[in-house]
């Protein structure tokens, strides 16, 4: 994309993309260490990871003000105008991805003292899955790589089915034993934490598919999420 | 677009929509022009479609004056000119031998780049087309013609109090308008535009961009202009000239959000021109 007569051009839209490089690596440290608080128990680190998502909110309304300057500037067209319109984009989806790390870790707090160590494996399988998701998505976005982006979208479903089956084990552990609730619940909020994040990443691959092809992405996208309608056996108070 | 078809089969624009709309007012196959040995278009062939924008838009040298000059045969004035193939409007084969050249011109106005208002009166210079050519039979037909042509134009406001006042005494953008009226004047179905902004302020400018849009209403209307973001802003469908041939030829909106072809893409990007 180097090779606008006006190199100042070229300059603007290089900037841009170090911009969303740059902010892509922060969310990914944030997420990996919200995780790892979460799994360690490590308050010091979830603080750490609520500090510092102030950071990656700055960093979108630098994004932002540098887009909107650019197409004031320079009247953007065609894949120019796309690749501003992306940057933006990206960065909206990774601001969020940044919130609900942060959410993650603030958790921490909630879980600290509480301790039955075999609950935490199932989220912690999940970050990791979507920090995965997250690491793919944002090399494809470097390279403006439609067909890899287009891999992590589909890919989606397996995070999607994994929330599934953590969103019923952790009502088994509810029902065992309603001492579990308090802590379950914030797994289940972290849990779902991580599918919103592989949301996220997939919003961020369709937005590769339109900067690549100017077209949206025509399929739809395989939600496999059914915790929303998800009855609970064995689990009505009229039973009482 | 597919890229194994050769430009010059470009015809209709890749986006159907517009040209379903509407009638199609003009059109060309096979053209060439030559200006001595300089081969200027080679095998152009387009649909131009009535009531509605069509911009023409390239580098400079790319042929796209040169090819909407062909449309009312201004280039016949140019003696080293030479242009074969076929431009049709309405059916009529325009380089047809029998056919009035100042008729044509009459079918199909022209507005160049410079406001080049006569100089004489404003209403004279409205009232010199209809009047060679017999449109009024009395004074009071004629006073109307000034003063819907100038209506038209965005301008009558401006110049009712001084109809006698001299055309070129008026600012740049006020003689731009005086020129459209003029053109207007003798009943056209065509407009052809050579670049009609490209010596006025963004002020100026946007009036002649709003009177191009309420004209399109009723005129098949072809620009021709270096600034992408007026083609962008003013036309329905954007053909795209390289080296004398189109290179694509399509719905605007498509064109400045996606084009299909690599050269337009790095033409309207500003990487090559």
């Amino acid at each position: 994309m180097s090779d606008h007569i006006v190199k100042a051009y070229d300059e603007d839209l290089a900037q841009l993309k170090t911009m969303l490089a740059q902010m892509g690596g922060l969310v990914e440290q944030q997420l990996d260490d919200a995780i790892d608080a979460l799994y360690r128990r490590d308050t010091a680190l979830a603080d750490l990871v609520i500090q510092n998502d102030e950071k990656v909110d700055t960093l979108e309304h630098q994004v932002e003000e540098k887009a909107i300057l650019t197409i004031a500037k320079r009247q953007p067209v065609a894949r120019d105008l796309r690749e501003i319109m992306v940057a933006i984009r990206v960065a909206s989806d990774l601001e969020r991805i940044g919130d609900l790390a942060k959410n993650t870790a603030k958790r921490t707090h909630a879980v600290s003292e509480q301790l039955p160590r075999k609950l935490m494996a199932g989220v912690t399988r999940m970050g990791r899955m979507a920090q995965a998701e997250l690491k793919s998505i944002l090399d494809a976005y470097a390279r403006s790589d439609a067909a890899m982006a287009l891999e992590v979208w589909r890919s989606d479903e397996d995070l999607d089915a994994l929330y599934n089956s953590i969103f019923r084990e952790l009502l088994t552990y509810m029902m065992e034993d309603p001492r579990n609730i308090s802590l379950c619940t914030h797994l289940l909020f972290g849990a779902k934490n991580m599918e919103r994040i592989g949301d996220h990443a997939t919003n961020i691959a369709e937005n590769i598919h339109y900067l690549v092809h100017g077209k949206p992405l025509a399929e739809g996208r395989p939600k496999k999420d059914v915790t929303s309608s998800l009855r609970i056996e064995g689990f009505n108070p009229s039973d009482e | 677009m597919n890229a194994a078809v050769p430009y010059q089969t470009v015809v209709t624009p890749a986006s159907p929509r517009i040209m379903a709309e509407r009638p199609m007012k003009i059109t060309a196959r096979g053209v060439d022009v030559y200006y001595g040995d300089k081969h200027a278009i080679n095998q152009l062939s387009i649909d131009i479609p009535d009531r509605a924008v069509s911009a023409f838009i390239g580098p400079s040298g790319c042929g796209k004056s040169t090819f909407l000059r062909a449309i009312n045969r201004m280039n016949d004035t140019i003696p080293s000119c030479r242009v074969t193939g076929d431009i049709v409007i309405d059916g009529d084969d325009i380089y047809d031998s029998k056919l009035d050249v100042v008729q044509l011109r009459a079918r199909v106005g022209m507005v160049f780049q410079k406001p080049n208002p006569f100089p004489k009166a404003i209403y004279e210079n409205v009232a010199y087309g209809p009047r060679i050519h017999g449109m009024a039979k009395n004074k009071a037909e004629l006073d109307v013609i000034v003063e819907q042509s100038l209506r038209k134009a965005g301008l009558w406001e401006e110049v009712k109090d001084r109809l006698a006042h001299p055309g070129t005494g008026l600012s740049g953008g006020q003689q731009q308008r005086l020129c459209i009226a003029r053109a207007i004047a003798v009943n056209p179905e065509v407009i052809l535009m050579d670049e009609p902004c490209s010596a006025l302020d963004p002020i100026a400018t946007a009036k002649i961009e709003e009177l191009i849009d309420e004209l399109r209403q009723n005129y098949c209307i072809v620009i021709v202009t270096h600034s992408m973001q007026q083609a962008a802003r003013v036309s329905q469908l954007t053909a795209f000239f390289h080296l004398g041939t189109l290179v694509e030829y399509g719905d605007t909106d498509e064109m400045f959000t996606a084009p299909q072809e690599k050269r337009t893409q790095d033409y309207i990007t500003g990487r090559f021109g």
